[in-house]
């Protein structure tokens, strides 16, 4: 079965334009690229996979669920639980602690991870060393780390990733796109990343490029 | 990890904002508490020292003095009345009780009051330990100048002029005062007295020379002259005290100098029989040097002038707490706009709507119920400096660690305006929109 599937989606602005998403579906263990230049609708594409935006029309199924059968809480909650988001530039609760922050994503969708699992995740993706620092003490890389490790450490099915890469320098952001593959595939999860970071575009085979013919 | 914890870490991000915020908050609550405090401590010592007063009989000058000086013992008395002058009135049927007051010394300060038994009776001030005072130059001290003067049955002293220490030192007299007694606290104004038979008074200034008449208001100007009238005559007329302190007063004639007639008193209490005394009694004292002075109407007038003082302070008070709710609320919905990716991402991790709404809510009351709780011990700590000042100059004490019923209103009002000015805010993370917040990266 398919961890996440599309069927013709499409979302209009009220003020904008009219976009409309090709359909497509990732299977476990599967990286699929996203690319569009600005102004595709990448970004509004990612929130309709995440819930966290819903479609005009068309559908987006996880793990089985139509997002559309759920909303307000319910939706939070199959979010927090199964999809793990990672945005471009990372935003942290910012009187919390490293470890404080990534232990969030359990604490909201309800999941039971402990203290030493978080500490584990932190130290598989080599922040350990950080967990009792705020997180704006942080160079850009490292924030970026620990937003991958709160966006995993649910062990969730789906991680959609908006630009992961397109703050970092070349060397960061080649240890960013790794760090996903590698946490997928331990989680047995399908990764997909929505970019226009052209660096990437070689890295990943399986690929969907929105264009503005696609409005 | 609670929502409660972020919250609280919440507010301490932005100190800057949170401290400004406690500062006016715990100022406004301070000021509002600390009158609540002062006022219903001076109203309950007022109202417990004025009891069934109803007049006070002494020498003519200001009513309000006469009241503050023989009520409550705090200022210096008018001057002093003939006790064969004061006959006519406190011999009236309408007036069923007259409790005799003499001043004249102190001893450290703390004045020595020449009265009957019945002062402390009437008080209803029970004894804790020894007798009550019979015979001149026996005393039965008040509790709180007990502890405070350190006296002990058994222990004597000799007292000084006037009713303040100060500059009087070196024209003590040389009787010696004996502790007989001392009473339990009952927080009315016995406590911070020394209690002796008005005889020890009248003994005290007959032995002595006459200039010592002048000082501190015992004996006014006229009735000066009139003493010394008196003394050249060495008139003896036989006893006409027959009021209740009558028997009393049997060991007075011990003093073949005493003179009933020229005997003065600072001040008669008064306790009317009759309902028509306030009719009957002003018409007595009308062309004598006397006055008639009603405790319930002086305090009454001091009251009102007070009151005015109390309330601009309080409407100060409520002022800087308007303005901290502001400040709570301006410093939640500032905080709101920098933190929107931050609420945004809690959504995306699965937070719900009410749990953000909640965690801006807690955040908001954290910091009022904050300042609420430094406010309340300020107003606490500012008592507590008062009442040491009180204590220098009037013998007298606040209580700090009291709390009133009033206070149970400050707090739940302030906690729930506390709720209103953090609410907005919170509805806004309410109703924020995820998805556009994260768009504008």
């Amino acid at each position: 079965m398919a961890i996440i599937q599309t069927t013709n989606l499409q979302y209009t602005f009220s003020k904008g334009p009219e976009l409309i998403f090709p359909s497509f579906q990732a299977e476990e263990n599967s990286e699929l690229l996203i690319l569009g230049s600005s102004g595709t609708g990448k970004t509004t594409l990612l929130h309709l996979l995440a819930g966290l935006r819903k479609p005009t029309s068309g559908e987006v199924e996880v793990n089985g669920v139509k997002l559309s059968s759920l909303s307000g809480a319910s939706l939070d909650r199959f979010r927090g639980k199964n999809i793990g988001v990672v945005f471009q530039t990372s935003h942290f609760v910012q009187s919390l602690s490293v470890l404080d922050n990534i232990l969030l994503a359990p604490y909201f969708s309800n999941n039971k991870v402990s203290k030493s699992d978080a500490e584990k995740m932190l130290d598989r993706l080599n922040i350990l060393s950080k967990k009792n620092k705020k997180t704006s003490t942080l160079s850009v890389g490292e924030q970026q780390r620990v937003a991958i490790a709160r966006a995993l450490l649910n062990n969730p099915s789906l991680i959609l990733a908006d630009e992961p890469t397109s703050a970092l320098d070349d060397e960061n952001a080649k240890d960013v796109l790794n760090l996903l593959r590698e946490q997928t595939h331990a989680l047995k999860a399908a990764l997909l990343i929505v970019t226009h970071d052209n660096r990437l575009k070689d890295e990943v085979k399986q690929r969907i490029e929105l264009t503005a013919s696609n409005r | 990890m609670k929502i409660i914890f972020i919250a609280w870490k919440n507010c301490w991000q932005k100190a800057g904002a949170t401290t400004l915020t406690l500062l006016l908050l715990s100022f406004g609550v301070g000021i509002i508490s600390m009158m609540l405090l002062l006022e219903n401590q001076l109203s309950d010592k007022f109202n417990k020292n004025i009891k069934d007063i109803d007049f006070v009989l002494g020498a003519k000058g200001s009513p309000l003095q006469l009241i503050l000086a023989n009520v409550y013992h705090i200022d210096a008395p008018t001057g002093n009345i003939k006790v064969s002058e004061a006959q006519k009135i406190i011999k009236n049927p309408t007036v069923k009780e007259a409790i005799p007051l003499a001043y004249g010394d102190n001893y450290e300060g703390w004045r020595i009051v020449g009265t009957t038994p019945r002062y402390a009776e009437f008080y209803e001030v029970k004894l804790k330990e020894g007798k009550v005072f019979e015979t001149p130059f026996e005393v039965t001290v008040g509790s709180y100048a007990a502890k405070e003067l350190g006296l002990k049955l058994g222990q004597t002293f000799k007292s000084n002029h006037g009713l303040d220490k100060e500059g009087e030192e070196e024209e003590g007299h040389d009787q010696l005062f004996t502790v007989v007694g001392i009473y339990e606290a009952s927080g009315t104004v016995i406590d911070r007295l020394i209690l002796t038979p008005v005889e020890s008074i009248w003994e005290v200034h007959n032995h002595g020379d006459h200039e010592e008449s002048s000082h501190a208001g015992i004996v006014s100007a006229e009735e000066h002259d009139a003493e010394l009238a008196h003394e050249d005559d060495h008139a003896h007329v036989a006893d006409t005290l027959n009021n209740d302190h009558a028997h009393e007063d049997e060991h007075m004639h011990e003093d073949e100098h005493a003179h009933e007639e020229d005997h003065e008193v600072t001040a008669y209490l008064l306790i009317k029989r009759l309902p028509m005394a306030p009719m009957i009694l002003p018409q007595l004292v009308k062309n004598t040097n006397m006055q008639l002075a009603l405790p319930a109407i002086e305090i009454n007038r001091l009251n009102e002038n007070f009151g005015i003082g109390m309330s601009v302070v309080k409407a100060v008070a409520i002022l800087i707490m308007i303005i901290s709710f502001l400040s709570v609320f301006i410093s939640l919905y500032n905080a709101l706009r920098e933190r929107q990716y931050e609420l945004a991402i809690l959504r995306t991790l699965g937070g719900r709507r009410i749990q953000l709404f909640i965690l801006i809510l807690l955040e908001g009351f954290f910091m009022v119920a904050l300042g609420l709780i430094i406010g309340l011990v300020l107003s606490r700590v500012g008592i507590t400096l008062l009442s040491d000042m009180a204590k220098d100059s009037f013998h007298d004490e606040f209580n700090a660690m009291i709390f009133l019923p009033q206070e149970y209103y400050l707090v739940g009002i302030t906690l729930g305006l506390g709720v209103v000015a953090s609410l907005l805010p919170a509805l806004r993370a309410f109703f924020m929109d995820i998805s556009k917040t994260l768009s504008n990266d």
